[in-house]
């Protein structure tokens, strides 16, 4: 994040950045000292808003953390105070429950984004992994925060992911006694969630800031996945895209706030209204939404699943093979840099990747939609397939593809392309 | 503790057998109320006929645990008729003085106040068990919220008594059957019927009457904000059409000279 220094005429400026050159700092990150491609469409957005959506969270979270109280015996009655006597508390309650929910949505979009115009190619494979640790902070904190408000599904949730880590070998029991630090989900296991829900998000603000400084080293990629060959091909950030940002943030808000004013529970789970009870079981234990593909990954590991007898049997039970498949679902993303073998990085001028790229999203739709479906069939089998399809996008056609494939050929340079389409108009 | 593991982890692992047990539950008829929508808000004498239901049927067995006397004042009550409201109810005073908690062997009650919250009809749950052939009857505070769909639930299953089961169902001895509630099966008795409560306003009392009326009353307990939230929701998203369409003509303006 370094750049040209500013010249200020006020002395007070003046002395501040001879001192701190905070001024040139803002300037060369997300002002006009930061040189951006000019040919960025609406898709890039959806950084900026995960950002401001990050600090909605924090603020929120901050406020709500004033008035919630910890303990198994008050926590839904505090969050019930917050809805009910805490002056514009459903306001801010509302608006930080559905802020986990936009933070997912924006987030999957970015992602979605980086992976049809090849954000994650070289130079930019570091920025990309930063971004995979960044999604499992983010994935870390919303579960931890789903069970503060200790309803039925938070309890429940709470005690089936934990359990998950029992599936480890020799240690899991003594793992998942730790993680709760007793014999079950209880008092201390709420305690240390609010713990480290209050403090991820710090640690996701500074993987944003290294985000932020892979990204300003090489600039953002564009849509059509090319270099920038020098300042013809750039604009600067502010005011351009200062302002093309404020302009789809009003239209994200608009999105954003229609739920939390008309629809505040739309994303949530209406058992999760019943307090806690160790003693009862609800019906359906489902994950929140943004959870569920990895759900249906997790779920599609059986003892009848031929893939795992197959393969995975002779190594590890089926809850381990399906924990690991989890986990590794996320962790692939990282990979991406090096699956693809392809030097052009937008799928604009590459049809069949982006053929696949749609049958994939199409895939983690179909996860989605298996993950809060019961486990019986159709969906245990169709689970499984789209499972397998899931690793096989990466591991299997990916690497075969972006190396097969007949590319397009990309323009010169943006600004090339950019007066090209300019004079068709 | 071992057990709870255990049916978390059978829960995980079967996914819900008893899910699949309860889905041939049908699902209940959508409602109109006067609360959904964009610009839904609560009718007044329709919540006062709902709470009038709930004092004279519902709170035999269910409290209201997280609504305050002073809160139905959002009804119309004034500040005396909640006073009134809230001195029919009896809380534990404490320990006087000396430190003494029972007056003549009983406890030291005293009427409840405006910023008691709803006192609960029975001590605790196992007196509430055993008036109750062994079932609990729910706290209907958030009820609304509690289930999918929760009001049209609540209509449905308020409605959906039949006096004989199906031939060839089951029936469990001081159980009821209702074609909403999950299983069929429910230890509460019909609580609403035509002519159940008379109305000061003269609404006619029929049973569909009674059930929309509590359904709404138990809306606004669950959502008591929802009226200011939606007031404000439209205020805020007319203000953010404006503000965005200024933003899309700055977007606009500061744009026209690259191209």
């Amino acid at each position: 994040m370094s750049g040209s220094k500013i010249e200020f005429k006020n002395p007070v400026l003046k002395w501040v950045e001879y001192r701190l050159p905070i001024f040139s700092f803002i300037d060369s990150s997300v002002g006009s000292g930061y040189p951006t491609p000019r040919n960025l469409s609406y898709w890039w957005n959806f950084g900026s808003l995960a950002g401001i959506v990050l600090a909605i969270m924090v603020v929120t979270g901050i406020v709500l953390a004033m008035h919630y109280t910890p303990h198994v015996d008050y926590a839904f009655l505090s969050v019930e105070r917050i809805m009910r006597d805490v002056n514009y508390g459903w306001l801010i309650r509302y608006l930080h429950v559905n802020g986990g929910s936009m933070f997912f949505i924006v987030v999957y979009i970015h992602m979605f984004r980086g992976m049809f115009f090849g954000s994650y190619k070289e130079p930019r494979e570091l920025l990309w992994i930063i971004g995979v640790f960044i999604i499992l902070a983010m994935m870390a904190t919303a579960f931890m925060g789903y069970v503060l408000p200790w309803g039925q599904m938070s309890f429940w949730g709470a005690t089936v992911i934990t359990n998950l880590f029992s599936a480890v070998p020799f240690v899991g029991e003594g793992i998942v006694q730790w993680l709760w630090g007793g014999f079950s989900v209880d008092n201390p296991t709420l305690n240390r969630f609010f713990s480290l829900h209050y403090l991820l998000p710090f640690v996701i603000f500074a993987l944003v800031f290294v985000h932020l400084w892979a990204l300003h080293e090489h600039k953002s990629n564009n849509p059509l996945g090319i270099d920038i060959k020098g300042p013809q091909d750039t604009i600067p950030f502010h005011p351009y895209y200062t302002v093309k940002d404020l302009y789809g943030l009003g239209w994200f808000m608009m999105f954003y706030l229609f739920f939390v004013f008309f629809a505040p529970d739309f994303f949530g789970e209406p058992d999760n209204y019943i307090e806690a009870n160790p003693l009862v079981t609800p019906l359906h234990i489902v994950p929140e939404w943004y959870f569920l593909p990895f759900y249906a990954v997790l779920r599609a590991f059986t003892d009848e699943f031929w893939f795992f007898s197959w393969f995975m049997s002779w190594v590890m039970d089926a809850k381990l093979a399906g924990v690991v498949a989890m986990f590794a679902s996320v962790l692939i993303i990282a990979l991406l840099p090096w699956l693809d073998g392809n030097k052009v990085r937008s799928m604009r001028f590459r049809p069949l990747s982006w053929m696949f790229f749609l049958i994939f999203i199409a895939d983690c739709i179909l996860l989605g939609y298996i993950g809060a479906m019961t486990a019986e069939e159709p969906y245990v089998t169709i689970g499984q397939w789209a499972t397998l399809y899931y690793f096989a996008h990466f591991l299997v056609i990916v690497p075969l593809v972006s190396r097969l494939e007949k590319t397009g050929q990309p323009p010169e340079s943006i600004a090339a392309a950019v007066t090209k389409k300019t004079e068709e108009v | 503790m071992n057990k709870i593991v255990l049916t978390a982890v059978m829960a995980f692992a079967l996914g819900t057998g008893a899910a699949q047990a309860a889905s041939n539950v049908p699902t209940p008829a959508a409602q109109k109320w006067g609360f959904s929508g964009i610009v839904g808000h609560f009718d007044q004498p329709t919540l006062r006929r709902g709470f009038q239901i709930y004092r004279e049927v519902c709170s035999g067995c269910h409290g209201l645990r997280l609504v305050a006397y002073r809160n139905l004042k959002d009804l119309g009550f004034t500040g005396d008729e909640v006073k009134e409201i809230a001195a029919e109810h009896e809380v534990f005073a404490g320990p006087d003085e000396e430190g003494e908690v029972l007056v003549e062997g009983d406890l030291r009650m005293r009427p409840a106040r405006p910023t008691d919250k709803f006192v609960n009809p029975f001590a605790n749950e196992e007196a509430a068990r055993s008036s109750n052939v062994g079932a609990l009857p729910p706290d209907l505070s958030l009820m609304a919220k509690a289930r999918k769909k929760g009001p049209d639930y609540l209509y449905a299953l308020l409605t959906g008594y039949h006096e004989e089961p199906p031939e060839g169902f089951e029936l469990s001895d001081g159980m009821y059957y209702n074609d909403y509630f999950p299983g069929h099966q429910v230890a509460m008795a019909p609580p609403l019927a035509d002519e159940m409560v008379e109305y000061e306003d003269g609404t006619p009392a029929t049973l569909t009457q009674h059930a929309r009326d509590v359904v709404t009353f138990l809306a606004w307990t669950a959502s008591p904000e929802l009226q200011d939230r939606k007031r404000m929701g439209i205020k805020t998203l007319l203000f953010l059409l404006v503000l965005t369409g200024m933003m899309y003509a700055l977007k606009r303006k500061i744009w026209s000279d690259l191209h």
